[in-house]
Order: structure tokens, then C-alpha cells, then sequence
């Protein structure tokens, strides 16, 4: 049932470990399971669209990855290593920070360089011409001096984006990077992804809306609590699966979660 | 909160001691009202402050506030003596001028300390009033009351390290409880904030009630921890603030990008390696450590003012962190001398309340003045955009006044016009008057007669072309009725940009005529026109000769 294809991963054969490898990763918020024994391999160089109901653990999954959570069990490797903060780029969702934030755009852009600058280096010439070519690469660059809160929906998405640029990973998250932007940037974005893709990146992207990610995404991970299909999206994007996905308003899973949450709260 | 057995020589009074402290505070000296109570006979400390009923609130909350506040009004009034020297009897003039030759060693402590304060809470509130952490300064720094006290309990003096350690713990040990508080509740922050802010400020004030009434050792100054007192600042004071602000404006020199984007975006800032929660708490710290330095000169009431004030007014200026921390800095810096030099005019006024008039004064020019969000900036840009508007209209009169006459005849009367504008024969000619203030028209005959200039031309035809463009792509691309669309059009046509109405018209097929069968004039023909007509001639439209 789980994972029907691709994580009997043809890519640890090659020697090179998978971009992501999640084994047996269990997170809870204030004691409630919000994931559930999630394993998963990720091949290299895939465009992969996470996709679940409301409350899935959608964005839990990729911030667990990330480490920004604590998990209750598990372990995560990014290129078989633990914590490998270098490699990752990270799209947080847009709502998710202050946009009134006294910075400008090329300040976001160059915080895509602090992971390889490390502590207290500053940025040096070199991370401002790639954070300008970053910007130049969403056509966001006229922008550069601007201050964050003078930019529309997908001008501060593009901002985002250009900041996971010059991070210059091989495995980026990204979270909902098309919600409340407009047709063109959400057709930027997507031809973005596809460049970088086709670079080898790997690229896993929490998206919401159904219809749209059977066009976009090679694979689908569908996602409620617990992995319900990874695999190509010709595959995975059929009736019974996503019905197992969506359908039905309780799950026992999630019963038996609120349960757990009861007795950990000691009622 | 009865502490009869640490305070046998004096009368048992204890059963209201929140109130005996009230009245407490209202007087100057106590250590020399300890000793007269002492000689006092028993049952004889009548105070008049206890009999005022409004003073015995038995409350020890936040409530207590505007009680304290009153009764340092009146101990201002009722002071008599003096602190720094002899200074009760010399007038403001004399004291400002003393206060800038530095004669006076307390004077320089006073000044250098009050302004090393302003830096590192201005520094420091940068970062908490963009993390929206400005409640949190605000409990921080009730939350250090208790440690005050029990540093001067340690070994019964006014010994800066001790207390600078004792309320350094108990400022980090209050936001530890408003933490654990939100962790294991489902209570917000808010509420944990507002709790723990109250219970330190009660046990701390609990506490100075018992150091006021124990009969050993030297209180004089413990008191001015609640409002301040610059004067009070020691040699051993001085340097402890300079260290403080030395370090924090070291550490966030080298720390200023893992501050930044911590503040900015702490999940993206964890995702690429940054220790967030530690630089989380390294900031705590030193604003821990900002706040318990600024107590002696500002005092622990008004203390959490100079973390947000300067902060604030340094966010309306300017839209760059790095600026923003210089800004406050210097706001900090400015209100802190200002605070010491205004409470150092009169005998015994308090510190706090003058750097925070100083520091909100600093504000309040931000408030009004600053050049992108100050309230009048933004009155004065509406202003001159509405006078435009205004003046926009009435070149759109004209035109149509012109128009309907298919252009023939010289200018346009006031009267044609107050016609046209269904107003007064004044208003017209006031309008007609802004118009010539602004080279777009000229007044002919007495003033009577209106002649647009090529600039008034330009832009009326402009004008009249943006509304009728606007109607004919509502009419035609939204599909809103003809007889709908002339109010939309009224606002629509001042704002609409060069490009906008290229792609309007490229739209709209480059169309000649507007929903009503009206001709749609082109800016660009009257160009052309106006380089290759005469001089005066006006276009032909309204000629003159």
C-alpha cells in the first residue's frame, strides 16, 4: 500500500545516498501525532508535489525534515547525512513572516547566503553578485533595493524564491509556493522549477490545489497522517488513491490520535 | 508580608504595608523617617498618607501604578531638600549652567550613564519591537523588581554587582515562567505576560517594604529604583553600564546577520544551520541586561519605555534594520541627556519620566514630521493631491465648455465656467486663479476671460481623454451600462499613468469615440499642433489675436 514505486530505491544502488531519506518519523504537536510512521526514499532530479487534506502534515513533513520540528521518533537524512543544512533550500510559506520587516529585497536575498557565509561572516562581493543574479532570474531585479512591504502576492513569493536560489542547494522544500499569487508569477514559478529540476535538483512542493498538480509534479507523495501513495504522478493520480487521501471524515488514525493527545493530557 | 520580627524597634503597622510603601515613596528621605518612626512612641505614627483612603488600595497589581504616579507628583511638590549638593536654593538658570560645565562628578556620572542606557535600550528595543516582543520588555523589566531587593538584602547595601546579578536572574527567571506558563497551559502569551509582570512587581515591592523598615544598614537610594534617579548613578554604576553597552553593541555588531534574519524569518534562519532559539536567548539576555542597568537613572516603572520608544520612533523613519538600530541608538542616546539634565534643574526631581518625555518627544516629531509615514507628510501629500484634482477638473471644464461651442470663439468667461461647474462666479475665480499660479492658463479683460496655455491644453485634453477611454472600456470590455459608468470614470481619470492608457487603447483598438459618441481628443495631435502653430494662436481653439 505504501509507497507503491520508487522507494525501493534504484538510487542507492548507484553509491550516491537519496537527496532525502525519511525512516519510520513520528511528530506530534503538544503530544497529538500529527505524522505517523512516515518512510520514505526520494529519487534524485524529481519534481515532486506533496498533496493532502487540510491538517495532512503536509508542512509538518518538510519542516520535520528540515529539523525545525523536534520528532517523537524516526530519522531523517539529507544525502545520508543528519542535519545537512547546507544542501537544503527552504520556501517557507509567504504568510509566514512580518512583511513590514525594516529590510530590503536584495537583505532577503542575501539571507539565502548565510547558511554557506556560516556564523558571524558577513556577505562578501561574491554572495551580492549571486543574490543579483538570483533576483535577475525571477525578474525581480529593478526591485532590489525596494523595502519588502511595497512588493504585491507574487512579487514577495518571487523574493522567496530567489532567496532559495542563492542558497544553491541540491534539495530544496518549498511550501505552497503558489498560493495567492497571480497567473504569471505562478507560470515563473513553475518554469523555475523545471530549470532547476533539469539541473538535477530535487525539488518537493507542498501544493494544494488537486487539478493543477497532476500537470505540474512528476511525482506525488499524497499525505493524510501517513503516507498514502509515492510514486509517478501517472500512477499515483488515480480515483481510489485519492479518495483514500481525501475521502472520508475520520480516518481511524485520527481518532486514535486524539485518543493519544486525551491520555497524554491525563483526562 | 507582616514582618514584625525583623523590625522589633519599630510600631507593629504591617497589616498594610503595599500602602505604608505608597506613602513611603511620596517622602524624600527614608532612612531619616526611619529614625524619626524609631523615636517616635508607640501607636504614634499616625501618617497622614495612611488616613487617605484612596492610598489604601489594598491592591498589588498593576493597579498600584497610577497611585505611585500620583504620589511622585506630590513628592516633587512637598520636596525640600536637595541631592546632588546644595542645589535647593539656586535657581533653574544656575543649574543649567552647572549642569553643562560639569563641575560635578555626579553630574558627568549622571549625563555619561543616562546616555550609555539610551544606546544599548535603543540597540536592543530595535530588535524587540520588530519581533513584536514589546510586552515582553515591558514584563522583563517589572520582573527585575525582586532581584533589586534581594541584591540589596545580600549584604545590606547598595552594592551595584549584587543587585545587577540578583535582578538579572530574576528578569531571565520571569520570562523562564511567562515560557512555562504558555508551554504547559493552553493560556496565551498575553495573558502569562500580564500575569507574571504583576506577581514579580507585587513580591518586589513586598520586599522593598521590608527593606525600608529593617533598622540597619544604608537604604537612602533603594527607593529611586522605582522612578529613577540619574543623580544617584555611583562610579561602580558607570562603569557596569559601560560594559553592558560595550558588550551589547559588540555583540550585535558581530552577531547582526544571525539577529537579522533570526528576527526575520527564524524558520528559514534554522533551516540553514543559525542556533535561532539561542540567539533567542542571547538577545534575552541582554536586554536583560540593558533594562537592569537602566533601572537606577530610569527605574523599573518606566523602563520598558526606553527599550520601545526610541525603537518606535526609529521604525518610522526609516526602513533598513541597520538604520534603524543607529537611529534608535542616537533616540536613546538624546532622551537619556535629556532626562538627566531636565531632573537635575529642579531639587529632586525623578530621571525616568523626563527621558521618556524625551524619548516620546522624539517620537512625536517621527509622528508628525517623518518624511514617509509622518501624519502630516501624508496630509500635505493628500492636500496637494486633491489641489491637483481640483485644478484637473476645472481644465476639464473648460474643455467642455470649448467642446460645446465646437471650439469656436476666444476663451472661456468665468461665467461659461461657473455655468459649466454649476457654482458661484468666486468659486470659478478662484479655480481660475490656481490654474494661472500653475502656467496652465492666463486671464484676459479684468480677469474675466480664461485662456488655456499649451501646458493647461495638454493636460485637459489628457484629462478628458483618460475619462472617456475609462467609460469605453467599461462599457466595452466589463460590460457595465453606458449610463453607469460616468462616476467611476470621475476618479479613474486622475490617476491613470502613461502606460496604462497605451495599453488601454491598444485594447480598445486605438478608438475614437467614447461610449456617448463623443470625440476622444488625443494629447499627442495637440502637441504636434501646438510646435508647428504660431505662438499665439492658441491651437485655433481658443484663439486670441
Amino acid at each position: 500500500m505504501k509507497a507503491p514505486t520508487a522507494t525501493s530505491g534504484p538510487a542507492s544502488t548507484t553509491g550516491d545516498p537519496p537527496p532525502l531519506e525519511v525512516h519510520d518519523l513520528t511528530v506530534a504537536y503538544h503530544k497529538k501525532p500529527v505524522l505517523w510512521g512516515i518512510d520514505l526514499v526520494v529519487p534524485p532530479g524529481k519534481l515532486i508535489g506533496i498533496v493532502g487534506p487540510n491538517g495532512a502534515g503536509k508542512s509538518t513533513l518538510i519542516k520535520a525534515a528540515m529539523g525545525l520540528l523536534p520528532i517523537s521518533s524516526g530519522w531523517v537524512k539529507i544525502f545520508g547525512k543528519e542535519k545537512n543544512y547546507r544542501r537544503v533550500g527552504y520556501v517557507p510559506q509567504r504568510e509566514s513572516v512580518d512583511w513590514d520587516f525594516p529590510v530590503s529585497v536584495m537583505d532577503v536575498v542575501l539571507m539565502g547566503r548565510y547558511g554557506h557565509l556560516g556564523l558571524f561572516k558577513r556577505p562578501a562581493k561574491r554572495d551580492r553578485e549571486i543574490a543579483r543574479e538570483c533576483l535577475d532570474k525571477v525578474k525581480m531585479l529593478p526591485y532590489a533595493n525596494r523595502q519588502i512591504s511595497n512588493l504585491s502576492g507574487g512579487q514577495q513569493q518571487r523574493v522567496f524564491l530567489a532567496r532559495a536560489l542563492a542558497q544553491e542547494s541540491d534539495l530544496y522544500f518549498m511550501d505552497e509556493p503558489f498560493a495567492g499569487v497571480d497567473a504569471a508569477t505562478e507560470s515563473a514559478i513553475i518554469e523555475l522549477l523545471h530549470e532547476l529540476k533539469n539541473r538535477g535538483k530535487t525539488l518537493m512542493v507542498v501544493h494544494h490545489d488537486l487539478p493543477t498538480a497532476r500537470n505540474y509534479f512528476d511525482m506525488l507523495l499524497l499525505l493524510n497522517m501517513r503516507v498514502v501513495a509515492f510514486g509517478p504522478t501517472e500512477e499515483v493520480f488515480t480515483h481510489e488513491l485519492l479518495q483514500n487521501t481525501y475521502g472520508g471524515r475520520l480516518t481511524i488514525l485520527s481518532e486514535v490520535a486524539e485518543a493519544v493527545r486525551q491520555r497524554g493530557n491525563g483526562t | 508580608m507582616d514582618t514584625d520580627g525583623t523590625n522589633a524597634p519599630v510600631p507593629p503597622e504591617g497589616r498594610l504595608g503595599v500602602r505604608r510603601l505608597v506613602a513611603a515613596f511620596s517622602r524624600r528621605d527614608l532612612s531619616r523617617r526611619a529614625g524619626r518612626r524609631v523615636a517616635r512612641p508607640k501607636g504614634g505614627d499616625k501618617s497622614p498618607h495612611s488616613k487617605n483612603p484612596r492610598a489604601a488600595s489594598p491592591s498589588v497589581s498593576i493597579r498600584v501604578h497610577p497611585w505611585l504616579i500620583l504620589l511622585l507628583f506630590l513628592s516633587t511638590v512637598s520636596a525640600h531638600a536637595a541631592r546632588i549638593g546644595d542645589i535647593a536654593e539656586t535657581n533653574i538658570w544656575e543649574q543649567a549652567l552647572r549642569f553643562f560645565t560639569f563641575q560635578d562628578p555626579s553630574v558627568r556620572y549622571a549625563l555619561i550613564g543616562s546616555m550609555l542606557l539610551g544606546i544599548s535600550c535603543g540597540l536592543l528595543g530595535s530588535f524587540i519591537v520588530v519581533r513584536k516582543m514589546a510586552l515582553v520588555g515591558d514584563a522583563l523589566s517589572h520582573a527585575v523588581l525582586p532581584g533589586v531587593a534581594i541584591g540589596f538584602l545580600w549584604n545590606m547595601s547598595k552594592d551595584p554587582l549584587a543587585i545587577f546579578i540578583g535582578a538579572t536572574i530574576a528578569g531571565l527567571l520571569g520570562t523562564v515562567v511567562v515560557h512555562a506558563i504558555k508551554q504547559t497551559t493552553h493560556l496565551k502569551e498575553d495573558t502569562a505576560l500580564g500575569l507574571v509582570l504583576a506577581v514579580f512587581f507585587a513580591v518586589g515591592i513586598c520586599l522593598l517594604t521590608i527593606i525600608q523598615r529593617l533598622p540597619t544598614g544604608n537604604k537612602s537610594g533603594i527607593d529611586k529604583f522605582l522612578f529613577g534617579q540619574a543623580a544617584a548613578i555611583g562610579l561602580t554604576d558607570l562603569k557596569l553600564m559601560a560594559v553592558v553597552t560595550a558588550l551589547a553593541v559588540i555583540v550585535v555588531w558581530i552577531g547582526y546577520k544571525e539577529f537579522l534574519v533570526t528576527s526575520f524569518d527564524t524558520g528559514f534562519a534554522h533551516s540553514v544551520g543559525i542556533p535561532a532559539q539561542a540567539f533567542h536567548y542571547a538577545l534575552m539576555l541582554l536586554v536583560a541586561f540593558a533594562v537592569v542597568i537602566a533601572l537606577q537613572a530610569v527605574g523599573v516603572v518606566l523602563v520598558s519605555a526606553m527599550l520601545i520608544t526610541p525603537a518606535a520612533a526609529a521604525y518610522l523613519l526609516t526602513d533598513r534594520m541597520h538604520r534603524m538600530l543607529w537611529l534608535a541608538s542616537l533616540f536613546g542616546l538624546i532622551a537619556g541627556a535629556a532626562g538627566a539634565f531636565f531632573s537635575f534643574l529642579g531639587p529632586n526631581l525623578p530621571t525616568g519620566p523626563f527621558m521618556v518625555l524625551g524619548a516620546t518627544a522624539v517620537f512625536a516629531l517621527a509622528f508628525v514630521f517623518g518624511p514617509k509615514h509622518g501624519v502630516l507628510t501624508r496630509w500635505l501629500r493628500q492636500r496637494s493631491r486633491s489641489a491637483r484634482t481640483q485644478r484637473e477638473n476645472t481644465l476639464k471644464s473648460i474643455y467642455h465648455v470649448l467642446e460645446a461651442r465646437e471650439f469656436q470663439g476666444d476663451g472661456v468667461s468665468l461665467r461659461e465656467l461657473a455655468e459649466r461647474r454649476r457654482e458661484t462666479n468666486e468659486e470659478a475665480q478662484k479655480q481660475s486663479r490656481q490654474l494661472v499660479k500653475h502656467d496652465l492658463a492666463t486671464l484676459h479683460e479684468e480677469g474675466n476671460v480664461i485662456f488655456l496655455t499649451p501646458d493647461g491644453w495638454q493636460i485637459a485634453a489628457a484629462i478628458v481623454r483618460n475619462h472617456r477611454l475609462w467609460e469605453l472600456y467599461l462599457t466595452n470590455a466589463a460590460h457595465i451600462a453606458a449610463d453607469h459608468v460616468h462616476e467611476d470614470a470621475e476618479k479613474i481619470e486622475h490617476v491613470l499613468g502613461e502606460e496604462v492608457v497605451r495599453e488601454l487603447e491598444r485594447k480598445l483598438g486605438f478608438a475614437r469615440q467614447d461610449p456617448h459618441g463623443r470625440v476622444i481628443p488625443n494629447p499627442d495631435d495637440l502637441r504636434r499642433a501646438a510646435a508647428s502653430a504660431p505662438r499665439d494662436s492658441l491651437l485655433g481653439y481658443g484663439k486670441r489675436s
